[in-house]
């Protein structure tokens, strides 16, 4: 009962806040909205008794991927707003039914997959932190580390980016 | 009682809001939002799919792609700087000069 509640709030608040971030025509309310969305991912994160996701998606979503984000909004002009101008229909619908087609193939998969065999079983009696840390340092140890080289590549890309020509007014 | 349907169902419903964003807004913020709630969405179905088959593998593919969404914020961000540079304006459509 108390999981059907909580299910059915955070699932409206998830999705109020969701649309909001993509209907508002103001940046800094899309920004907002879409950090209370993450936080409410995160509830059900909890609820499905992943605990280490769900404080992950706090630290890194809510933390630190939107701050970057308010960071980087601070270089744009987000009070003048931009025309969103219609596609031709033909257009339309071309992609709307490719996405239809899409769709219904990803809503038919896990019917089709029905009988499925899960590899790597948590242990029994363990808490789902030590069960992340003993998968995640055997069998996924070398996608872990080339996620590390990854994100340090993607820092210095976008410490490269966003710094050039960044003292182009104190120089003039 | 909830089960697994109940939240894939939500992932796709929250991966349809973002689709929406991404076919119909052009302010590359926006764009670059709404790709962020598509990756929250697939996030969220691997969770459910991980808890109610009893298989480790789904949270630790929502962990790289935690990791990849954060490297694709960091290198998106610039080069929106870089283009807001040269352009002057977040508009999808001042990219479309670059098309030969």
């Amino acid at each position: 009962m108390f999981e059907l509640v909580a299910f059915y709030l955070f699932a409206f608040l998830t999705i109020g806040s969701f649309v909001t971030t993509v209907k508002t025509r103001q940046p800094l309310y899309a920004l907002t909205s879409l950090a209370a969305g993450m936080i409410f991912i995160s509830a059900f994160f909890f609820m499905l008794d992943a605990d280490f996701m769900g404080v992950v998606q706090i630290v890194v979503y809510t933390g630190a991927v939107l701050a970057l984000y308010a960071f980087g909004m601070m270089f744009f002009d987000s009070s003048s707003l931009i025309k969103e101008k219609q596609r031709p229909a033909s257009t339309v619908f071309i992609l709307g039914t490719m996405i239809a087609l899409v769709i219904v193939s990803m809503l038919v998969a896990p019917i089709a997959a029905d009988h499925f065999q899960g590899a790597y079983p948590p242990i029994e009696g363990e808490g789902n932190v030590e069960n992340i840390g003993y998968i995640l340092f055997t069998k996924y140890l070398v996608p872990f580390e080339l996620a590390a080289v990854m994100l340090l590549t993607a820092m210095i890309a976008g410490i490269v980016l966003a710094s050039k020509h960044m003292n182009l007014k104190e120089s003039e | 009682m909830i089960g697994l349907s109940h939240y894939l169902i939500l992932s796709v419903i929250l991966f349809l809001i973002g689709m929406a964003g991404v076919m119909t807004r052009k302010n590359l913020l926006m764009l670059l939002f709404s790709t962020e709630i598509m990756l929250n969405a697939v996030n969220l179905g691997f969770v459910a799919i991980s808890k109610f088959h009893h298989d480790l593998s789904g949270q630790m593919f929502s962990f790289f792609i935690i990791a990849i969404a954060a490297s694709e914020v960091a290198v998106g961000l610039g080069l929106l700087i870089a283009l807001y540079k040269r352009t002057g304006s977040l508009d999808l459509d001042s990219i479309a000069k670059m098309n030969g």
